[in-house]
């Protein structure tokens, strides 16, 4: 277990990794990379039982980042946990012949399953939570999803078939950031209330501040406890959280910071880091 | 007596004495489950069986998340619905991720006759050969279908398989089924014409060969249940012994067998080639049989576009 302390700083250190690997390959999805690291890194930390020793092993839980394109702030967890190489996966992103794409493969160490088409991840996790079920093994499976994912039909089939089958051993996270490309998901593809919906489909609701790393690990445990159903986090996030050039900014989607942009953005992050410290 | 025992009731069959031994065979519906004769799987193996309701990228997801955690996954749906509305999911949970997946396309080709184009897939055959890292199978009758199923169980890629929804003519038997994955089997050989068929279309394609061997022509027949990877050495073997090349296929004209084989046939041993089709266009309302027949895809109608493709060839 890490402790809250440590997640605090370790959040702005990873988003710094996050951003020079966006950096080095020349763009990346940054906005909501930013807005679900913090998530990332607690699941993985403090409630994942999987390591790179244990990538095969039949047992580990299981995740599926269903929001694909958040793939450069799971390279930085992903890198964190040792599964990958930092400097391997910074320097060769996006380049040619490179494994290290803008989306999940599985065939890297660690990675479950191929995602970037949206509103596949849950319905993939169905089917990892019903093998744990049907081989009698205790591990859980985790899908992280987007905000603007959840227009996908194929998200709601899921929905129905995790609640049918009684999968408390799922949990989904949905981040809400409430951006997408084209802007406000209110605006887009109107979705309030997240929660009434995710209840009225028969799940466990829980919907904290989806960057308060110490609610998202509570969030996680209340989960873990939760029988009969299956739960599902709201994380109320902050697009580009980290620093006010890309915070709730649509434009920020996909970006490559210019060089001004970078020192800005790295020098808002040891601010963040520091006052976290101090606080 | 003529066979009564569909192609999916030979998979059920299949798989129901394959799991007795085998925990990690798994069976999906989408409240498919009687019109893929898996009825029996499901009530002999319950806690091996997945409804999903009709739900079909759900079925397919779900699949693959099986598939990920080391279960061998059947997924049966009708081939109209499990083709076009899981398609991405086809492309990206199961072929691009590479699991263990093989979905069974049931009622496929004009089968539900007229319930209409909604319900028939004359487009399987070309949509699933080009996801990347997808295979496709079209077995002819019940005894193929049973080995096909076996060998999948053997492998651990995905897999589309398309069978009819009715008991088609037996092309083999139970103690005489010639199978090796992924390898045509050679029915007939002859030097006039070489007729490639799957699925539905062996039969009459071999009884064309009996027809027109009475007027003098032999064929070389060949069941391409294999339609990808497409067995080359097979077709380019046959177009190279024969005058014309002719192809029979339960899809439509473009992307399917035809055209595969035409590839093969053009690049390496120019033939006239003719594909025999269902049309660019809603069919004909009726059975299979009159559907086919309409079209000129029963023996009758393959006997004479060979002759027909013969005569051109001379000329």
């Amino acid at each position: 277990m890490t402790s809250i302390e440590e997640l605090e700083s370790l959040r702005w250190d990873l988003r710094q990794r996050c951003v020079d690997i966006i950096m080095a390959g020349g763009g990346g999805h940054i906005g909501g990379d930013m807005s679900v690291i913090d998530a990332l890194m607690v699941l993985y930390k403090n409630h994942l039982n999987v390591s790179p020793e244990k990538v095969d092993d039949p047992d580990r839980d299981r995740f599926v980042l269903s929001k694909g394109h958040a793939m450069e702030a799971y390279y930085a967890v992903l890198c964190e946990q040792g599964f990958l190489d930092y400097e391997d996966v910074r320097d060769r992103f996006s380049k040619f012949g490179s494994p290290y794409i803008g989306h999940p493969n599985n065939k890297l160490a660690g990675i479950e399953m191929n995602s970037g088409s949206l509103g596949h991840g849950l319905p993939v996790a169905v089917g990892m939570a019903l093998a744990a079920r049907m081989d009698s093994r205790s591990y859980r499976t985790y899908a992280i999803m987007g905000d603007g994912e959840l227009a996908e039909g194929s998200v709601w089939e899921g929905a129905m078939s995790a609640a049918n089958y009684k999968l408390d051993n799922l949990c989904a996270l949905v981040d809400r950031n409430r951006l997408q490309i084209s802007g406000g998901t209110e605006d887009v593809m109107a979705q309030d209330s997240q929660e009434e919906r995710w209840a009225a489909f028969g799940w466990n609701v829980i919907s904290i501040p989806g960057n308060d790393v110490r609610a998202i690990d509570s969030a996680l445990t209340l989960a873990e406890q939760t029988s009969g159903k299956p739960t599902v986090i709201i994380l109320n996030t902050t697009k580009g959280l980290g620093s006010s050039l890309m915070e709730n900014k649509a434009s920020w989607h996909h970006h490559l910071p210019n060089d001004e942009e970078y020192k800005q953005i790295s020098a808002d992050f040891a601010a963040h880091k520091e006052a976290e410290r101090n606080a | 007596m003529p066979n009564t025992i569909a192609n999916r009731k030979a998979i059920c069959d299949v798989l129901l004495e394959r799991a007795q031994s085998d925990r990690d065979i798994v069976v999906l519906c989408s409240d498919s489950r009687g019109s893929a004769s898996l009825t029996p799987f499901f009530e002999t193996f319950p806690e091996q069986s997945v409804e999903v309701g009709i739900a079909e990228q759900d079925l397919v997801g779900i699949a693959a998340g099986l598939a990920s955690c080391g279960k061998k996954v059947f997924a049966a749906s009708p081939a109209s619905f499990v083709t076009t509305r899981s398609y991405e999911q086809a492309k990206v949970d199961c072929a691009y991720s590479d699991t263990n997946v093989t979905l069974i396309g049931i009622s496929g080709g004009v089968s539900y006759g007229a319930l209409g184009m909604s319900h028939h897939s004359a487009q399987d055959i070309a949509a699933m050969s080009a996801i990347p890292n997808m295979r496709v199978y079209l077995p002819s009758d019940r005894f193929q279908t049973a080995c096909l199923i076996d060998a999948l169980l053997a492998d651990e890629k995905p897999a589309y398989v398309r069978v009819g929804r009715n008991p088609v003519e037996d092309v083999y038997a139970a103690d005489g089924c010639p199978f090796e994955m992924g390898k045509a089997t050679t029915l007939a050989e002859g030097d006039d014409v070489a007729i490639i068929a799957c699925g539905e279309m062996v039969a009459p394609a071999l009884a064309a060969a009996k027809s027109l061997e009475d007027k003098g022509v032999s064929a070389t027949v060949l069941d391409m249940y294999c339609v990808k990877p497409i067995d080359a050495d097979a077709v380019r073997d046959a177009a190279a012994r024969c005058k014309v090349v002719l192809t029979v296929e339960e899809h439509s004209p473009f992307g399917g067998l035809g055209s595969q084989v035409a590839q093969i046939v053009g690049e390496s041993c120019p033939r006239l080639v003719r594909n025999l089709a269902l049309p660019d266009a809603p069919v004909v309302t009726g059975t299979s049989k009159e559907v086919f027949a309409h079209y000129g895809l029963d023996a009758d109608g393959i006997a004479a576009s060979a002759l027909e493709l013969l005569q051109k060839a001379v000329d």
